[in-house]
């Protein structure tokens, strides 16, 4: 890490404590409008809610549609924040260091988001709680051979793991917020969060450990939570979902999507901030790169789907990946390849890897074409299933739009006020990576 | 009787470590090291045993497991009904369930077993703690008799502490 030699350590702390500085009228002018948003989607939830499902565009036979579609890619973003921040830590990987808080903070916030999919997509949403397995007076438990019913348990689990894993990464950096700042109010809460760390010797060294094994887990988690998600679709016997390749698929396009994300994000935050000391273009390009590779076993699984649905002789597999790509839906399906496959292309080359505009408008796309193709996934496979008398076309709502929208809002809500709250890059493990002060240099032998 | 506190400031890695090993040479065990970030040299200066939270992890990842086994086993043989032509108990969908509470549980014995053990709030009294240890400065704390005191001044001193404070003198 070259390009950071020349910062310090009270440098780190008093440049990563600025951002937290009164919020700006730029910041506001971002926020207010983020905030209606929010207000839409709710105005359209509380509207699905009084008049029934029939406002979102379900017809026959398609019954999942934009909501789960939301929800796959909304976990699918959160990924990898876990794969910065804990497989990157198990690995090494220093360019992790000034990227993972933000990237952490995503996750835990595409969680949150995520976990509302599956309730909105409730005919009664008010009896959500009955996906839990809990003692009641009907005598019945859950159906634990259902793939939703993993959903529930993986999805809830991440949830608890990933922002167990983003608090406790943060307790020290909190602390040296506490003794930094002079307002009381701030002062206060800071101190109620730091739970009191000061930085012992016992502190440090049960931290670590414990920091280690919170990666150890995440890392097998965040593999787990997104095959489950594709095994809600691949246990079911419809052309186009039953095919055993679906976890490394969904997995992959999960890390893709979710390094898109990440790239989006810190692009606008490490100018308005002005943290290109922090954030440099030697993380990007190890960002680009993962995107090639994920971008690689993305498109490679689009060909082999066609493959086995060709080699596998049964006509309504071949039918349906047929009417992919010719039919109804056929421009989703070029969006996706387009955006997904040939978008990322340039990334080959260094200049590209390195250049912050190419690849602030390549993650624009990567995101477009990721939801793209979960929507594909979804809604064309439900659409042409095994009998002709029961195809259909679906359309999405203007309701399901305004939720969409506004789940989109509701994630930025939470980003904004995080990174006007809490520390946004990470003050202990990039001091980490900075030499220690020493009096006298380090004798090697 | 260790219950005075000597507190001494460093701002370099190199001479806190020379401090710690020289009070451990000089009999002085009751140490408390403080730094901005974790470090290998202090942490074998000090020479503290393994952190004992692996236990926490571990035996939380085994309570989740066997919570999982049971929970799916015990619910399902409760109103036995076969679901999609399966086994009443049947062990591969269970697996996934048996595998999130393993990792839950055992993230969350392992949140406990750093809470607990970190000794949060107990480390040291207010005033033996000093803003900078979170920014770029190292202490030691040394707690040892009132006899003691002037002598762990003058180690610290001699070891190029920036600064000294002292409590319960």
């Amino acid at each position: 890490m070259s390009e950071q030699n020349s910062l310090t350590y009270a440098k780190v702390n008093e440049d990563v404590i600025r951002m937290l500085d009164k919020p700006t009228v730029k910041w506001l002018a971002l926020f207010l409008p983020v905030l209606g948003f929010v207000g839409f989607g709710m105005f359209c939830f509380l509207y699905q809610v009084y008049t029934g499902l029939g406002v979102a565009g379900y017809r026959h036979p398609v019954f999942w549609g934009v909501y789960i579609t939301d929800f796959v890619f909304w976990v699918g973003i959160a990924h990898s924040g876990t794969l910065i921040s804990a497989i990157l830590y198990l690995f090494r990987a220093s360019f992790r260091v000034s990227i993972y808080r933000i990237a952490e903070a995503m996750t835990v916030f595409a969680v949150l988001t995520a976990g509302l999919f599956p309730i909105i997509h409730l005919g009664r949403p008010w009896f959500f709680y009955w996906l839990f397995p809990y003692p009641n007076q009907r005598e019945l438990w859950v159906n634990f051979k259902s793939p939703l019913l993993w959903d529930v348990f993986a999805v809830s689990t991440y949830l608890t793991v990933s922002s167990v894993f983003f608090f406790v990464g943060m307790i020290p950096d909190i602390a040296a917020i506490r003794d930094k700042v002079k307002e009381v109010p701030r002062k206060i809460a800071y101190t109620i969060l730091s739970l009191g760390w000061k930085g012992s010797n016992w502190e440090w060294l049960h931290y670590s450990r414990a920091y280690l094994y919170f990666a150890a887990f995440a890392t097998p988690l965040v593999l787990s939570v997104h095959s489950v998600v594709s095994w809600d679709f691949a246990m079911a016997n419809l052309p186009g979902w039953h095919t055993t390749i679906f976890a490394p698929y969904f997995v992959a396009g999960a890390i893709f999507s979710g390094l898109g994300m990440v790239i989006t994000l810190t692009i606008p935050i490490r100018k308005i901030f002005a943290l290109e000391d922090y954030i440099t273009l030697d993380n990007y390009d190890g960002m680009a790169k993962m995107i090639i590779l994920t971008s690689l076993i993305v498109g490679y699984a689009y060909g082999c789907e066609f493959f086995m649905a060709w080699y596998s002789g049964s006509p309504a597999e071949w039918g349906q990946f047929y009417y992919r790509v010719t039919g109804e839906y056929a421009l989703f399906y070029w969006i996706m390849v387009v955006c997904n496959v040939l978008i990322p292309i340039p990334l080959w080359f260094k200049s590209v890897r390195r250049n912050i505009k190419a690849l602030f408008i390549i993650s624009i796309f990567i995101n477009i074409g990721m939801w793209f193709e979960r929507f594909n996934i979804i809604v064309i496979s439900l659409s042409q299933g095994f009998e002709p008398g029961a195809w259909g076309i679906y359309k999405v709502s203007w309701v399901e739009m305004g939720i969409t929208m506004g789940s989109f809002a509701w994630f930025f809500m939470f980003f904004l006020i995080f990174i006007k709250t809490l520390p946004a890059i990470s003050i202990s493990e990039l001091k980490e990576i900075l030499p220690v002060p020493r009096k006298e240099a380090k004798h090697h032998g | 009787m260790d219950n005075q506190g000597v507190l001494g400031i460093f701002s370099y890695v190199d001479l806190t470590v020379k401090a710690v090993r020289k009070l451990k040479d000089e009999g002085f065990k009751n140490l408390r090291v403080f730094s901005p970030v974790p470090n290998h040299e202090i942490e074998d200066a000090m020479g503290e045993p393994e952190s004992i939270v692996r236990f926490f992890t571990l035996f939380g990842a085994m309570l989740g497991a066997a919570c999982g086994v049971g929970f799916t086993v015990l619910t399902s043989s409760d109103w036995p009904i076969q679901v999609s032509a399966k086994p009443v108990v049947s062990i591969p969908p269970f697996i996934v369930i048996i595998f999130e509470l393993t990792i839950l549980m055992g993230s969350l014995s392992t949140l406990l077993g750093l809470l607990i053990n970190s000794r949060l709030r107990r480390n040291a009294p207010r005033s033996m703690y000093d803003p900078r240890f979170t920014d770029d400065k190292f202490g030691i704390m040394v707690k040892c008799g009132k006899d003691n005191v002037k002598k762990v001044e003058e180690i610290l001193n001699s070891q190029g502490a920036e600064e000294i404070k002292f409590d319960g003198v």
